[in-house]
């Protein structure tokens, strides 16, 4: 009797963890269905070609995002990466330096400091002092949200270096900073490239940071120092819009930006893959 | 900063006999390690420079509403009233609804994909999870204000609000968008962040605790609850705080779906706002001053409440998964 009723609870809690699953799966699966549902229609050359049209006429596309959003994930590379790397290189290589914790700490910190608090940091920055919303903004707070994705998988990658490539390349007389330069760094590039890419998928999704500091714009960007468009800000207008048009763009520049963002994330898995198959 | 500490750790053991030729340190290591290290100082001055840079923008409002910034819950720009007591009544009740929501599911999941799964369902489970991390937030919003947002009007708001109406949390008029909505879109984009971590710590439980509670009789629910939770409980709890963290400080999706009205209502049912969606709504608005610094301190009490949630969660994480984990 007894058994029994262990033995139905047993099958009710196995049966409760899969609900859990499907359950959590269950939006994955609505959400994509949706997008590709709205999106793929709405999707045409004139997409990809063409400026927004103004309310009311029907047409046009989001070039100037999409060209936007490529600018700010550029301007935020040429930013954040080096200073990420060059972090990660510290906190691998001088490990014992009593700095490497604080500065472990404050990556740690940096990474979950809500987005739109360092829109507002990128605002004060440099918003305020040169009075105008500007690409060089946005891709700065872009930046600053790199910089610890960046940082801490460099760490974890470099880290993964067997010490006795290490130990060989300092026994045949290479100083020190070459055998980093030449050897660790060199073996671990296939991870430190996959942290990279990472980063940048988990930017180029951002739209708070960039509200008031890169803004927006309906036309093409003039210049850095000046509003950009972006694929998500632009996204997030025309969906709190009334006009159902502008929906549809919406939906459509949403299934752009996903596959974007998935097209980054699965060629990472692949060469993650590879990598890990010639470390272990 | 003396050399010594910059010295890297397999230098620490070498041996400490002398050799007789005078030790040369080589120019371009010395270099190289001040160059690493000033990126790395400059991870730190941006940390720090956000706290200031923050005090600094709202010192005119810290200094004009004191503490009763953090106690009023009147927020109208219009008269120059600034309470931010709504909005954080809003971020807290969504993020503890959304928790709500997700802790079971999440947790579920974990033990579902740690322990009972078998193994060729496991990694393509775990990817398709994770994926739903990489999906943009304000996607979310956009799904959840053509999708969710019409279901909640007409299908889960009034089964709701038909069983449970005799409470105060379920009745009131119910449009669509407002906090319950909001909470759902937080649970389903937090569930990933604590599935991932929970699996982790699950999985450094000791195969010996589990082979023990199995050999003297357990059922595999039984050994669950006798071996793998009570081993996993701090490391789950950080598992929940880091989701909270997220939860606290996410913005797009939260914007799109709440109804944005800065009131305290018992109902799940009606519009709020929380502090980041009142900063992504009205800092391009802020006319005057006060009001934009206003809204500078509310990015303040943002920053000081999701800092100090992810230490403790990452502090309990450690505790548990740190030989395994790293420091994710």
């Amino acid at each position: 009797m007894r058994a029994t009723r262990r033995r139905i609870v047993d099958r009710v809690a196995r049966a409760l963890t899969l609900a859990c699953t499907a359950a959590v799966l269950a939006p994955l699966v609505l959400i994509i269905g949706y997008l590709l549902a709205k999106g793929v229609t709405s999707i045409n050359l004139d997409f990809f070609t063409q400026l927004p049209k103004p309310v009311g006429e029907s047409g046009g596309g989001m070039a100037n995002a999409i060209v936007g959003t490529l600018v700010l994930i550029g301007l935020a590379c040429a930013l954040g990466l080096p200073i990420g790397f060059g972090t990660g290189v510290f906190l691998a290589e001088y490990a014992h330096s009593r700095l490497v914790p604080t500065i472990r700490f404050c990556a740690d910190v940096l990474n979950g400091v809500p987005s739109i608090v360092i829109g507002i940091y990128a605002y004060t920055l440099i918003v305020l002092p040169t009075k105008s919303f500007s690409a060089y903004a946005g891709g700065f707070a872009l930046a600053v949200i790199m910089l610890p994705i960046v940082a801490r998988t460099t760490e974890e990658m470099l880290r993964l270096v067997p010490a006795n490539l290490r130990e060989a390349s300092l026994a045949l007389g290479v100083p020190a900073w070459r055998t980093t330069m030449r050897v660790i760094i060199r073996t671990a590039r296939g991870g430190i490239i996959t942290g990279c890419m990472l980063a940048i998928a988990r930017v180029a999704g951002e739209t708070a940071p960039l509200l008031f500091t890169a803004f927006g714009n309906q036309f093409w960007h003039h210049g850095l120092g000046g509003p950009i468009s972006s694929l998500p800000v632009q996204i997030y207008t025309y969906a709190i819009s009334p006009f159902d048009d502008w929906h549809r763009q919406a939906w459509a520049g949403a299934l752009v930006l996903l596959t974007l963002i998935s097209a980054t994330s699965l060629s990472v898995r692949l060469l993650t893959r590879g990598r890990f198959r010639t470390v272990r | 900063m003396d050399s010594e500490s910059l010295e890297a750790p397999w230098m620490a053991a070498r041996p400490t006999v002398r050799s007789t030729v005078p030790r040369r340190r080589n120019v371009g290591d010395r270099v190289f390690r001040l160059l690493t290290a000033s990126f790395g100082l400059t991870l730190l001055l941006v940390v720090a420079s956000i706290f200031l840079v923050l005090c600094y923008q709202s010192r005119d409002a810290v200094r004009t509403f004191r503490w009763a910034f953090l106690t009023t819950s009147v927020w109208d720009p219009v008269a120059r009233e600034f309470g931010a007591l709504p909005l954080i009544y809003g971020t807290i009740v969504s993020s503890l609804l959304a928790l709500a929501q997700a802790i079971p599911l999440s947790v579920g999941t974990a033990l579902f994909l740690s322990e009972l799964a078998p193994s060729w369902v496991r990694a393509p489970v775990s990817f398709l999870v994770e994926l739903l991390a990489t999906i943009p937030s304000v996607v979310y919003g956009l799904w959840g204000i053509f999708v969710l947002v019409p279901w909640m009007r007409s299908y889960i708001g009034p089964a709701l609000s038909g069983t449970l109406g005799f409470l105060p949390m379920f009745s009131g008029p119910n449009y669509g968008v407002g906090m319950l909505t909001a909470s759902m879109i937080l649970a389903v984009m937090i569930v990933p962040y604590i599935t991932s971590v929970a699996h982790e710590v699950f999985q450094a439980v000791p195969a010996a605790q589990r082979e023990a509670a199995l050999a003297l009789g357990a059922t595999r629910w039984e050994m669950i609850r006798l071996a793998v939770l009570p081993y996993g409980r701090t490391g789950v709890i950080g598992a929940v705080m880091l989701g909270l963290g997220r939860a606290i400080g996410e913005t797009m999706a939260v914007t799109m779906v709440i109804g944005n009205r800065a009131d305290v209502s018992l109902s799940v049912f009606a519009p709020a706002s929380t502090m980041a969606s009142v900063i992504a709504n009205e800092f391009t608005e802020a006319t005057y001053d006060l009001y934009l610094q206003a809204l500078v301190e509310v990015g303040l009490v943002l920053l000081v409440v999701t800092v100090v949630v992810n230490v403790l969660a990452r502090l309990l994480v450690w505790r548990v998964a740190a030989p395994a984990g790293g420091g994710h």
